[in-house]
């Protein structure tokens, strides 16, 4: 046999491989392509289309071309939903960053028991998303509830927390915040890659704890606080079972709870407005995009990396 | 000598700060299952957590208290999860393994649109979803529930997957291919058995979003009999008067009884689980 023919051979062998990778690849990515067809993608393209009609589900859509795009402008529940959302995403991302961070940094070389500590800061962000624990927090939080009772051990008149507009959202951020646990342990995992060398370097130019946290720790973190940041974010969109369970699906006391993804609920499966609904996915879905384009657009001033 | 007397003393009060920080994030839980097992009245009373004798009344009113008891629910809710667990583990791998070892045209363009399905919100789609899935008649069984898992549109675990092939010495897949395997069978016989880890993190996440999720359960499963515990729980709630926390704590214990459960076994797995996809 020549060398050219095995040259063919080789040559018609390797087609015949990637042809096959070809029929192979679809029908292992049958079912995700499938999925992408009618349960992501589909869904994303249907609903904007959705978006320019009139649809109770009995009767056909009515196209009603820009109205429901119009009403997301005039509708002022909806600015409050927009208001209470963006208050609850601001204020709770950072702190639940903050404690995840300053826990990690605790937590971090070789202390004793670490894997223990680990778990048990860990098991809140399993339950937080929980019915349960919102019914739990609808306790704790009430009139009667645990906390009053524990700060009238301390002599301090409490409320009712949940049930005073003013400060219902706030148990709601206490709830988030409370479930860093997971931002945590990636904390943990990043910090454990930062070389110990370069602690030791800075000790002996007799750098401070303080500014060998600014000046290593940080920098080579930013990677992780930036990942964390926009997971974190996206996450706190789409809370919903707890202001739902906490107000009784009413978003109440006077909409303070009104999380946007609660108002599209209420849209769309108890009115069953699902052109307005899906107008309002629409946009719920541009405002994540947006934040998410914001964050990367920020993170070239502030996170570092190290490649 | 100085920073040796810091340290030693530094040491001690980070484990009193990790244990005062870890002991009042966890109140509130021990004292629900430790309320849980009190007479009703004694429930405002008590913001400790020594019981002086153990009540069961509680767990029976709770489990009794709807039609059907609450057995019912977590006879559902078993299914469902199992059903999901079932759907990623098969959809998701065999996606995977097409990422992290195929070779095929817009490759990068599909993983692309795969990666940035991770970040695309239920609350989004969920609408479409549903009028598909009500035309179709799906709504009240788990179909609508479960079928999306089958169809691998849970990407953070093909991602998982992924990254956990390309890990994997190609060597052994090559060495198969010499020997004539084609790619069905190094994925069953190779790659899959390989891949355990990935698969059991895959399992305990999958047993415990799809057990707490209420949001899409909330919207398909409207028919009591057809109810899950998480549904089951809040139209409890709703149903009670307000003080009746005795068996609203009783059945919220109950509920999250097999995540607690689940965490306890799966730990290891849970952490790796978010420190891989999360780190690098």
């Amino acid at each position: 046999m020549s060398a050219l023919d095995e040259l063919r051979q080789l040559r018609h062998g390797g087609a015949q491989v990637r042809k096959r990778d070809n029929k192979a690849a679809f029908w292992f990515l049958a079912p995700w392509f499938a999925g992408l067809l009618f349960i992501t993608v589909g869904p994303v393209l249907a609903s904007f289309g959705l978006g320019f009609t009139k649809y109770n589900l009995i009767q056909p859509p009515k196209f009603i071309g820009f109205d429901n795009f119009a009403r997301i402008f005039s509708d002022e529940r909806l600015h409050n939903a927009l208001g209470v959302t963006f208050t609850y995403v601001l204020v709770s991302v950072p702190l639940q960053l903050a404690c995840a961070l300053g826990v990690a940094l605790l937590l971090d070389r070789g202390l004793r028991g670490l894997a223990f500590y680990r778990s048990a800061f860990y098991l809140p962000s399993l339950l937080g998303s929980s019915v349960a624990i919102a019914v739990l927090w609808t306790q704790v939080f009430g009139a009667e509830g645990l906390l009053n009772r524990v700060l009238g051990f301390f002599g301090i008149e409490g409320k009712g927390w949940i049930s005073d507009p003013d400060t219902a959202l706030s148990t709601l951020i206490v709830l988030n915040v409370w479930t860093f646990g997971s931002p945590m342990i990636i904390f943990l995992a990043g910090l454990r890659q930062i070389p110990a060398v370069y602690y030791e370097a800075a000790a002996i130019d007799g750098a401070s704890k303080w500014s060998q946290f600014w000046r290593i720790t940080l920098p080579l973190l930013s990677p992780i606080l930036f990942f964390n940041l926009v997971l974190q974010i996206i996450h706190a969109f789409q809370s919903f079972t707890q202001a739902f369970v906490v107000s009784g699906g009413t978003g109440g006391p006077s909409d303070s709870t009104m999380f946007y993804t609660l108002y599209l609920y209420q849209q769309g499966f108890s009115r069953f407005d699902m052109g307005y609904a899906s107008a309002l996915a629409w946009f719920l879905l541009l405002i994540i995009a947006a934040f998410t384009a914001i964050n990367f657009w920020a993170a070239k001033y502030w996170v570092f990396y190290d490649d | 000598m100085t920073t040796d007397l810091r340290r030693r003393l530094s040491v001690p009060a980070k484990h009193l700060g990790l244990i005062l920080i870890g002991f009042v994030m966890l109140y509130p839980v021990l004292w629900m299952i430790a309320s849980s097992l009190r007479p009703g009245d004694e429930i405002f009373r008590s913001p400790g957590l020594i019981l002086d004798s153990l009540q069961t009344e509680n767990y029976v009113e709770g489990w009794n208290a709807l039609t059907p008891s609450f057995g019912t629910y977590l006879v559902n809710s078993t299914i469902l999860v199992l059903g999901c667990i079932i759907g990623n583990l098969v959809s998701c791998s065999m996606a995977a393994y097409a990422f992290a070892r195929l070779n095929f045209s817009g490759k990068r363009w599909w993983f692309g649109i795969m990666l940035g399905t991770i970040m695309l919100p239920i609350h989004v789609i969920i609408v479409p979803q549903y009028v598909l899935f009500s035309q179709i008649g799906w709504v009240n069984t788990f179909l609508p529930l479960i079928v999306p898992k089958i169809l691998a549109t849970d990407a953070f675990f093909v991602f998982l997957m992924v990254q956990f092939i390309r890990g994997l010495p190609r060597e052994l897949d090559e060495a198969a291919r010499i020997d004539g395997c084609g790619h069905p069978r190094i994925f069953l016989q190779i790659v899959l058995p390989l891949m355990k880890p990935a698969l059991a993190t895959t399992t305990i996440f999958t047993f415990i979003w799809t057990w707490n999720d209420f949001f899409s359960q909330l919207i398909y499963l409207t028919d009591p009999d057809m109810y899950t515990v998480p549904v089951a729980l809040r139209s409890f709630v709703d149903s009670t008067v307000a003080t009746s926390w005795g068996s609203q704590f009783a059945m919220s214990v109950v509920s999250l009884l097999p995540i607690f459960l689940a965490f306890l076994i799966g730990q290891r797995y849970l952490v790796k689980g978010i420190a891989t996809t999360g780190g690098k």
